[in-house]
Formats: C-alpha cells, sequence, structure tokens
C-alpha cells in the first residue's frame, strides 16, 4: 500500500509544482497523440463510412483486414515503421528517425484500423435506416458518405476517443521510432518505462496516474461537447 | 449545417489543439535545432551519468546530445544503419569489430567501472564476500539459485556470457540452466527489477546498481574481480559511409569527453560519495 500512496503523492506533486520536465512530456504526448488522431479521423472516418455504404470490389476483404489490423501490436508497427524510416531504409534521405514527426507516423498507422473499423460498423448499423431514404432521394457517393457520418456522429465521437485511448496508452511503437530521447522526443508513456528501469516505482506509477488524469480530462472535455452540441 | 457541426468542431477542436501544442513545444525545440544523436547503452542513461554530464558539454559548445539508450548490440546496430552521430558503448571487441568493418575511423577509451554480482541477503548460494567471480558463478550454478540474466544482447549481458564461460559453465543452454536461470532480453533495470521480485542473482554494473531504487532484499555479494571490469569506449560514425552524420559537431564531443575538462566531468559524477565511473582516456590499451 505504501508504494500506492507514495505514487499518488508524487502524481499530486508532479502536477501541482508543475514541473517544467513534465509539463514538457506532456505537451508533446498531447501533440504527438492529437497529431495522429487527427490525421487518423481525417482518413478512418471516410474510410470506414465508404467500406459500409458505398459497393466497390474488395470492399469486405478491405473489411475483414481492417478488423485485424486492430490487433496490430505497437511493437511491430514501430519496428516497420523503424525500418523504414533509419537511414538505411527507403525513407532515410527524410532523416525523420527520433523525431516526432516518426512517432506520429506510426501512431497514425496504429489507429487508422480502430477509428475506420469501428465507423465502418457504426455507420453499416445506420445504413439500415437510411438505405432507402438516400436510394429515393438519389444521392450521389460523396453525399452519401456526408450524411451518413453526421447522422452517426454521437456514436462516432466515441470512436475518435477509442483512437485517441490507443495512441496516448501505447509506449512500444514511440519507443522504437522515437527513441525516448530525452527534451526531444521523450513522452509519457516512455517516462514511465524509463522510471520503471530505474527501479524508480513510485515515480512511474506517478506519472501514470497524471496520464490517466489527462485521458479523464480529455475525455470529459469530449463529453462536454456532446452535451452542449445535443442542447 | 448543424449536423455537420459535432464531427467539424472535433476535427476543428483537433486542430486546435495540435497547434497549441505545436506553438507550445516550439521554443524549447527551436534552442536545439543543433544537435547530434548518440547511440549509447542503457547503464549511461540510467545510472544517470548523462543527465550529469551533457549539460556541461552543450553550455560550452552549444551541441545538444540525443541519447538514445540500448544495450550495446542494439546501439551498435543503430549505428552500423547510420542512425546515430556517435556511438559510446562498452564491448571492447564489438567496438574494434565496428571500427574494422569500417563505420568508425577510430575508437577511443574513455572510461571505466565495475560490474558487480548482486544477489538476496539469505545467500542461498553462498557467495558473499567472493573475489573470485568464476567460483561465485560455479556456486550460483550448484545450489540452482535463480539468476537473472540480462539476455539483450547488451554489453553486460556478454560480459555476464564471457564470466560463464570463465566459469566453464553454459546455463544459456536450456539443459544446463533449466529453471534456475531466467534470461529476460531486457534492460539492466528490468533485470534489477526482475532478481529483486524473485529473491535472485542478477549481474549488474555498478553505476545503474547505484542509481536503482527498487533493491528489494539485494545487495552486492560479489565485487572487485579483475575480470569485473567494464571499459567504454567512443568514436564518430564514419562520415565516409554515412555522409549525412554531423562529423564535426560528432567529433567535438568525442575529444570532449576524452579531453581533461570531460574526465574530469565522468570523475565528479558521484552518488552518495561514491564515483560511478573512472576516466581513463589516457591509459594505453584499454
Amino acid at each position: 500500500m505504501q508504494d500506492f500512496t507514495q505514487a499518488l503523492a508524487t502524481a499530486v506533486e508532479m502536477i501541482v509544482t508543475l514541473d517544467t520536465g513534465l509539463l514538457r512530456i506532456v505537451g508533446l504526448s498531447l501533440r504527438v497523440s492529437l497529431t495522429a488522431l487527427l490525421a487518423a479521423t481525417l482518413i478512418g472516418l471516410p474510410l470506414g463510412a465508404a467500406i459500409a455504404a458505398l459497393r466497390f470490389p474488395g470492399r469486405r476483404g478491405l473489411a475483414v483486414t481492417l478488423n485485424t489490423l486492430m490487433g496490430l501490436p505497437p511493437v511491430v508497427v514501430g519496428l516497420v515503421v523503424f525500418l523504414l524510416l533509419s537511414r538505411s531504409g527507403p525513407f532515410g534521405v527524410l532523416g525523420l528517425l527520433f523525431t516526432p514527426t516518426a512517432m506520429i507516423v506510426a501512431q497514425t498507422v496504429l489507429i487508422v484500423p480502430i477509428v475506420a473499423s469501428l465507423a465502418r460498423q457504426t455507420v453499416e448499423d445506420l445504413l439500415v435506416e437510411y438505405d432507402d431514404l438516400l436510394r429515393v432521394t438519389g444521392a450521389g457517393p460523396l453525399a452519401t458518405l456526408t450524411t451518413l457520418l453526421s447522422e452517426a456522429r454521437w456514436s462516432l465521437l466515441t470512436t475518435v476517443l477509442a483512437g485517441f485511448g490507443r495512441a496516448s496508452a501505447e509506449v512500444g511503437a514511440v519507443m522504437i521510432v522515437g527513441g525516448n530521447i530525452e527534451h526531444a522526443t521523450r513522452v509519457m508513456t516512455t517516462a514511465i518505462a524509463l522510471e520503471t528501469s530505474k527501479g524508480d516505482l513510485p515515480t512511474a506509477l506517478g506519472l501514470g496516474i497524471v496520464l490517466m488524469t489527462l485521458s479523464l480530462l480529455v475525455n470529459f472535455v469530449a463529453s462536454l461537447l456532446r452535451e452542449t452540441a445535443r442542447r | 449545417m448543424q449536423r455537420r457541426s459535432v464531427i467539424g468542431r472535433v476535427v476543428l477542436g483537433l486542430a486546435a489543439a495540435v497547434t497549441l501544442c505545436t506553438l507550445g513545444g516550439a521554443p524549447g525545440a527551436r534552442a536545439e535545432d543543433r544537435f547530434i544523436t548518440v547511440a549509447s547503452t542503457t547503464s549511461t542513461e540510467d545510472s544517470g551519468l548523462f543527465k550529469a554530464l551533457l549539460p556541461a558539454f552543450t553550455a560550452k559548445t552549444g551541441i545538444a546530445v540525443r541519447v538514445v539508450a540500448k544495450g550495446t548490440g542494439q546501439a551498435i546496430d543503430l549505428a552500423k544503419r547510420g542512425d546515430a552521430d556517435v556511438l559510446f558503448v562498452h564491448h571492447k571487441p564489438s567496438e574494434e569489430k565496428f571500427v574494422a568493418e569500417g563505420f568508425a575511423a577510430e575508437r577511443k577509451p574513455v572510461m571505466y567501472n565495475d560490474f558487480v554480482i548482486v544477489g538476496p541477503a539469505k545467500d542461498p548460494a553462498g557467495v558473499k564476500g567472493s573475489k573470485d567471480v568464476a567460483d561465485a558463478l560455479g556456486r550460483i550454478a550448484a545450489a540452482k539459485a535463480p539468476f537473472v540474466s540480462r539476455g539483450d544482447d547488451s554489453g553486460t549481458h556478454k560480459a555476464e556470457l564471457a564470466l560463464w564461460k570463465a566459469a566453464n559453465l553454459d546455463p544459456a543452454k536450456a539443459e544446463s540452466g533449466q529453471g534456475w536461470y531466467k534470461a529476460i532480453g531486457q534492460g539492466m533495470g528490468p533485470t534489477l527489477n526482475t532478481a529483486a521480485a524473485l529473491e535472485g542473482y542478477a549481474l549488474a554494473d555498478r553505476g545503474t546498481w547505484l542509481n536503482f531504487k527498487n533493491r528489494g532484499g539485494l545487495s552486492i555479494l560479489v565485487e572487485g574481480d579483475k575480470r569485473l571490469f567494464n571499459q567504454y569506449g567512443v568514436m564518430l560514425v564514419s562520415p565516409a559511409k554515412f555522409p549525412h552524420v554531423k562529423a564535426k559537431d560528432g567529433q567535438s564531443f568525442v575529444d570532449w569527453l576524452v579531453s581533461a575538462e570531460g574526465q574530469q566531468a565522468i570523475a565528479a559524477y558521484q552518488i552518495d560519495g561514491q564515483s560511478l565511473f573512472f576516466p581513463n582516456a589516457n591509459e594505453p590499451g584499454v
């Protein structure tokens, strides 16, 4: 029990004193995960809706593939992105390895399948209701997608939050492509891994509590958004 | 229009948040525009040495140092792919091979620390106070007491394997180490965490051990054998092999480490009055 009280005290202290090192790590975590989420939302929502609503060859296969990719191990994504961005890899000339950009790329790859798959399912369920209407009005593909996406907006908010949860919680991918470099690519989860490896378990757990608090805040904001928009 | 507002707002909100975070992070990032990437080992990072050392170098030269801390094997692999400017590790045979293969022009010795065998207070193998590391390992094997190995191809792991060899044992083979020899494939810290949880033995570098907080019932049982000596070397990754290597700034770091000033900074790093690393750049043949 002592470990937990100590961790809680550490967490409170870090938050109250607004430790600059912590702020930097939190800032980078948010920047990386939110950017990845933005990219994944822009790719994933239309993709998921298209698979659900439009008829095109290979669409079942694509849906199954995306479902499978939801289970992508972060460490595998990290490794693949690492090999691609390494100086000896095909995109080495860009010099992106060990930068936040590399981390954003890895997390985007990781969460696009989640956003797309969940969006597909949501839109597919909705389609049962709207199919006739869309057919009667003779909506084109673009109009169909925008109508369905906007009708499904509440459920899709949860989809987006699921993507954020996955991105902000993963450590395997950002550790490999970011390198956990202090002041450059260290984020919450890699900092937790580092403190654990230093045997400083209270600080590690304290950081974990800070991360969860942050996640709580994000979800709270999302819920507020939903409330006000509904009114 | 009302219909689209939520998704639009989420996307807009995300974009705004990203912009904010980026702007907020920008000043710090800009100050570090001039930097080198150093592939190094977990021992230098986990022991806190870099935290003490690097600010002095950066203050003097304006060059920020970005450290990617891996096991020696992984660090060398990173450097061989051209993903680092400087390699700073501890396994002389591998370092010499790195130079021989043309990945660096020369290797410079920097400092040493030593390995210790840590173990539980009740010491089931009875090795406490031994000055003969091979004999101690033999006793641990005979007692089939839990031994946690890095198992990650790091410098420490390679040193551990060499020590088992000196004891004429090969517990990494499944049949001889069955049940008690646990290769966990992780860094020094996790290895010590595991040893503490299992009440087992482990080989650790003294620096990481001194800086390690979750010791549980572990303490140093074997130390002082010459075979536990742990030499660190530094080399600039060859700009001939990789044109993008920041040769000038990387060389400044290498030169600074072996300069009087760098050597002094290494010696000055202490925990609880104990030095963790001993500079020896001027010693021949190390």
